[in-house]
């Protein structure tokens, strides 16, 4: 069956520009987003409202003499000034820059020196944090938008930038019509995960959304109801396509909370209806916990007949999940989802087969995928037809997926092409050539296809090979140990941590274990039975998998945007406490 | 006018801090980071926001508190509300 396409609906725009633009026109009368604080609303748009209300922005934009191809970052956290600034910035044709608002002032003040925006839109306290960071003088940016600025705060200003008050940009001269831009021109740069040092701008062209725009609502077609529930910041690709682009073009709504306290997000799914949700793995895993907990407090016989229950929605959907089915025979989890829930995302970083398998059980399709922000967002995405959580999914349609240099496990580095691949880094023709080689991205990542869905197996950085010849990916090792006793854990090839100690290739396990710095120690009996706990489950690996020592950490491990664990950062950490693994590293066997 | 002096309104947010998450209180203090000094995560932060908003009785909004760890800017923040 082939799906009515969302683009053609719009005449197959070239741009975002246009492209948003005509959907405010074609959906005019359904809600395109609603606002939340806590018990009250704060807006609510129709497709028409919301366009009255950007389209005075986009005549301000064009007073300043704001040009097709001129850069405009957005540093906000989700909220309706995010979708409104960034559609009057594609409709004068500018170039996104979308900011990852949980940086530091000094981390804003130096990309927006890297990217040299003309505009900036930014939230008062960000803006305020910003100002007393070095370079904060030198801020190579035309004009600031500031939001939420207090009635009577006097807004800081480097010496030769205009700082405004978001609210009072507007121009009563309305633009006539969206600014053409060609396929190929840039649309935005995102700045990917790099952790330090050098910046890494991914370039991607109206075109690479587009792209990705079809292959994604081929998948999962959106409509007029659908509710899409924002939590992941929409600077993040994922949010930016599934908590932006996608809904507008499909006439769906998005629902952005400006509170993400827990009690909040639980009340949002029945009040708003919500449909769809995209998740980072952690959040996925912290849900599962809670309704294990609710469920193991059942009484036992409540816990057996729920657990039968599980069993018969298990046969009946024959393994793809069927959350109409799954919503009758298990009503008490679903009404926790607010029992409209049709589809949730989850990517960003490696998820847990057994956490996936668990939603699945309970008919909660969790799609499980695979993206980097220099394919243009997801390259993979489990159908669920049956689910395959042990790996990321099959290709969207339109991405060719090969695996470079195999070794004899067909595991070797994930490469793809498709017209979502980025156009290159931003000022940084070298780093795009190593990247980007004869329109293939490497993408950095091992991996496997197994008829047709790709497993994951680590980044090829951080594989090892042992003495014996063998490739270990400590992200794989990490899997064996799910469940031990401690807060957080990595594991991490010794060299990598000291490298030149002469460690050989010997794998380390990191583990954070006492909740708080304020909590007893652990006794020594209690961290000989969790070394005890480690050998255990090391003998249940092949010999080259296991590891050979333990270092028991107290920090929080420094984690990215997406809660993945900033490995480089955590061993400069360690590398700095511990400068030779003497002394700090408890032996295991 | 508040009926509490900054500093009573600091040490209040340390003695709830350290009673939530059990840890001494004569370890707090005003310059502390408190992801680092209570050992919590940022879910576990917005636990303790909502804890230290019902003992005040203000809102202190999610996007106000981007960026602020340590408890002398959070009281400053809450001392402003009262």
């Amino acid at each position: 069956m082939t799906l009515p396409d969302p683009q053609a609906r719009l005449g197959h725009p070239d741009c975002l520009g246009a492209l948003l633009d005509r959907a405010t026109v074609h959906w005019s009368r359904e809600v395109a987003l609603i606002e939340a604080n806590r018990d009250q609303e704060n807006v609510r748009f129709t497709f028409e409202e919301f366009r009255a209300h950007a389209l005075p922005l986009c005549g301000w934009l064009d007073q300043e003499g704001f040009a097709a191809g001129d850069r405009a970052a957005i540093i906000l956290t989700n909220q309706s000034k995010w979708h409104l600034s960034a559609f009057a910035v594609f409709h004068r044709g500018g170039v996104l820059v979308p900011l990852d608002f949980k940086l530091s002032g000094a981390e804003h003040v130096a990309l927006l020196s890297h990217c040299r925006p003309r505009i900036v839109v930014v939230e008062w306290y960000l803006w305020r944090a910003m100002s007393s960071a070095e370079g904060f003088d030198a801020l190579p940016v035309g004009a600031v938008l500031v939001t939420e600025a207090p009635a009577n705060a006097e807004l800081p200003a480097p010496p030769h930038v205009a700082v405004h008050r978001w609210e009072d940009c507007r121009s009563e001269t309305l633009p006539a019509g969206p600014v053409a831009r060609r396929r190929e021109d840039v649309a935005c740069i995102v700045y990917s995960s790099g952790t330090g040092g050098r910046p890494k701008g991914c370039q991607l062209t109206h075109g690479n959304y587009l792209s990705q725009l079809a292959a994604l609502t081929q998948l999962h077609p959106l409509n007029p109801g659908h509710r899409y529930l924002s939590i992941l910041p929409t600077n993040h690709a994922i949010d930016f396509m599934v908590g932006f682009i996608g809904p507008y073009t499909c006439g769906a709504a998005v629902v952005h909370l400006r509170t993400l306290r827990p009690e909040f997000v639980k009340a949002a799914f029945p009040r708003y209806r919500i449909t769809h949700l995209a998740l980072v793995p952690m959040v996925l895993k912290n849900l599962a916990a809670g309704l294990h907990t609710r469920l193991d407090e059942l009484p036992p016989v409540k816990r057996a007949l729920f657990q039968a229950l599980v069993g018969v929605n298990r046969v009946l959907s024959r393994g793809r999940p069927n959350p109409r089915l799954a919503r009758r025979l298990l009503s008490q989890v679903h009404d926790a989802f607010g029992g409209h829930l049709e589809a949730m995302f989850v990517g960003g970083a490696y998820t847990e087969p057994d956490t996936l398998r668990f939603f699945h059980d309970l008919g909660i399709p969790v799609a499980n995928g695979y993206g980097l922000t220099e394919a243009g967002t997801a390259i993979t995405l489990d159908r669920l037809s049956p689910p395959r959580p042990e790996t990321v999914g099959a290709p969207l349609p339109g991405i060719q997926v090969e695996i470079r240099e195999p070794d004899d496990d067909g595991v070797g580095e994930v490469a793809v092409k498709s017209e979502m691949v980025m156009r290159g880094y931003l000022d940084d023709p070298e780093l795009t050539a190593e990247t980007i080689v004869d329109g293939w991205l490497l993408t950095g990542d091992l991996g496997r296809m197994d008829d047709g869905h790709l497993r994951l197996f680590g980044r090829r950085k951080n594989m090892i090979v042992t003495e014996g010849g063998k490739n270990v990916y400590p992200e794989d090792v990490e899997v064996a140990f799910e469940g031990i006793e401690a807060e957080e854990f990595c594991v991490f090839a010794a060299h990598f941590l000291w490298p030149g100690q002469g460690t050989g290739e010997r794998l380390l396990l990191v583990a954070r274990r006492d909740a708080a710095p304020g909590a007893p120690t652990p006794s020594a009996a209690d961290t000989a039975a969790f070394l005890r706990d480690i050998e255990a489950r090391n003998r249940r690996l092949l010999d080259f998998k296991r590891v050979g020592g333990v270092l028991l950490w107290s920090d929080d491990f420094p984690r990215t945007a997406s809660m993945k664990v900033k490995r480089p950062v955590l061993a400069d950490e360690i590398r700095a406490r511990f400068p030779s693994p003497d002394g700090a590293v408890e032996t295991v066997a | 006018m508040p009926s509490k002096t900054e500093a009573e309104t600091l040490s209040e947010v340390l003695d709830l801090a350290a009673a939530q998450f059990q840890v001494p209180r004569a370890d707090l203090s005003g310059g502390d980071d408190f992801f680092a000094k209570l050992g919590i995560d940022s879910l576990k932060a917005l636990e303790m926001l909502t804890r230290l908003e019902n003992h005040f009785g203000v809102e202190l909004p999610d996007y106000e508190m981007q960026g602020v760890s340590d408890f002398g800017t959070l009281a400053d923040r809450i001392h402003a509300r009262l």
